[in-house]
């Protein structure tokens, strides 16, 4: 209960600013449209170059990159202000706060991954019923993937101030991007391109959703393992110090 | 009757002794100053004896429950309003109050019953409905304290609840803390002097993690011979300021 009233307010604290659809919902979307349309573009003999069936998981995964934003804002404005101490001070618990900070994130993830296909509908997904029930699936598979980013957020909202989180973010959002096969193949760079960007969790959780949306369900399992792993361990760090922090 | 007594409280910050072998007993419905200057001690105080900090050394009774054995129980019997302002800047009032109540346990409808009730004994009735980075810093400093209220806590931290606000909205706040003398133990600190004399039963002075001097207004300018609180401050804070 007492989580719930926080976690209220969190989720009200991201919505009520008008930067969280402009870039939680409406760049992906737009960038979306830009892909299709060079595609279209495109003469036809050079192939198509943004197949939806790619792009629409790469930006799903990418739009979740805004939740570390949102919420990393979220807890180092908490941290750098005297709200933190008033909440700190309650009976709420350690895991009450994280639990409060990190599940109103999935229903904004949701919400986005919804914006996503929808709109990739738009831009040419098949949307037959087969198709539908991957992208079901594949709904699923994003949950642990919005988990991944929703770690990130806590570690850059414990780590850092309310600045240096934006600044860290643009980094992040770039290298994660690159790195996560959304703009380009990572075969079309190859070497040590492709074994930074395998070792790390996002081309993982990229190839999870891709392999979700075409069916290819052997192949999640191995990827969604990469980005468990990778959850697991960035949960255990955050929470560590943001409770070294309520200490401090 | 005892609400807290502190027994040599203390706390190190690695070389540095921001709280030294603290020993303090407050009355319950007593409202207490604690007054020094920037680094004497009382935020650090304040966030022991609000659970937050651990104590390197001593404890603390809260009404019976110690700050260290039992930091859940003493937790339910307090509630602090910290030195800014920390309310939740894109809630409304009504929102903000809600929020605070139900974190201590409340239930919806019961704290939608206390957030009327405080917003009409605080004066806040009118704003309700407004996000509360749009009410000034004097209605925020209002609004602060009754997030702190609305949880009911038999003791109450304020820590510089005035801080940076004008005349007239510091005037208001007082007259809302002098209604809470009696009722709740109130543990307030300030920078202003004349807040300490207007408003508190007791004082005491911290220098250098130190308790200097405790008692009313009266008995410090008494003991230490001088004409003005503000003047018993300077002469009992003249070492740290040397230093």
């Amino acid at each position: 209960m007492r989580s719930v009233a926080f976690a209220s307010r969190n989720i009200k604290e991201i919505l009520r600013d008008p930067l969280t659809l402009a870039f939680g919902a409406g760049l992906p979307i737009a960038l979306m449209i830009l892909f299709f349309v060079i595609g279209k573009n495109v003469p036809k003999n050079a192939g198509n170059i943004f197949p939806i069936e790619s792009t629409a998981p790469g930006l799903a995964v990418f739009s979740f990159s805004f939740i570390s934003l949102f919420l990393g804002m979220l807890i180092a404005g908490d941290r750098g202000s005297s709200f933190l101490m008033r909440i700190f001070a309650s009976p709420m618990t350690s895991s009450d706060y994280i639990a409060a900070y990190a599940l109103p994130m999935l229903p904004i993830a949701l919400v986005q991954t919804v914006f996503c296909y929808t709109a990739a509908v738009f831009c040419g997904l098949p949307h037959d019923m087969n198709t539908l029930l991957h992208l079901l699936l594949s709904v699923l598979v994003l949950l642990p993937v919005a988990a991944l980013y929703i770690g990130f957020g806590l570690l850059f909202g414990s780590l850092f101030s309310e600045k240096q989180v934006g600044g860290f973010f643009s980094i992040f959002v770039n290298l994660s991007a690159w790195l996560s096969g959304t703009w380009f193949s990572l075969d079309l760079v190859g070497g040590t391109f492709k074994a930074i960007g395998y070792a790390l969790p996002f081309a993982h959780a990229v190839d999870a959703v891709k392999y979700a949306v075409s069916g290819e369900y052997g192949s999640i399992l191995p990827n969604l393992a990469w980005v468990a792993g990778y959850t697991i361990v960035i949960f255990a760090v955050a929470i560590r110090i943001f409770k070294k922090k309520m200490k401090g | 009757m005892t609400a807290i007594e502190i027994i040599n409280l203390t706390k190190k910050f690695k070389e540095l002794t921001a709280v030294d072998n603290l020993c303090l007993n407050i009355e319950k419905g007593e409202l207490f100053a604690l007054l020094g200057q920037n680094g004497a001690g009382k935020t650090t105080t304040i966030r022991m004896l609000c659970c937050l900090a651990e104590p390197t050394g001593g404890d603390a009774l809260l009404l019976g429950d110690s700050i260290l054995k039992n930091p859940e129980a003493v937790k339910q019997k307090l509630n602090v309003s910290p030195q800014e302002t920390a309310v939740a800047q894109k809630l409304s009032v009504r929102e903000n109050l809600e929020m605070a109540a139900r974190i201590y346990g409340s239930g919806r409808q019961q704290a939608k019953e206390k957030a009327d009730k405080m917003m009409a004994e605080m004066g806040l009735a009118e704003r309700a409905n407004d996000r509360s980075k749009k009410l000034s810093g004097g209605m925020q400093r209002r609004l602060s304290i009754a997030m702190a209220l609305i949880s009911e806590p038999e003791i109450l931290f304020l820590d510089e609840p005035t801080l940076g606000l004008d005349v007239r909205a510091r005037r208001d706040l007082w007259d809302i803390l002098k209604e809470l003398k009696g009722k709740k133990t109130v543990i307030l600190t300030t920078h202003y002097m004349e807040e300490a004399e207007a408003l508190a039963d007791r004082i005491g002075i911290m220098s250098g993690g130190r308790l200097k001097a405790l008692g009313t207004a009266e008995q410090l300018k008494q003991s230490e011979g001088e004409a003005s609180l503000e003047d018993v401050f300077l002469k009992l804070t003249a070492e740290e300021e040397s230093i």
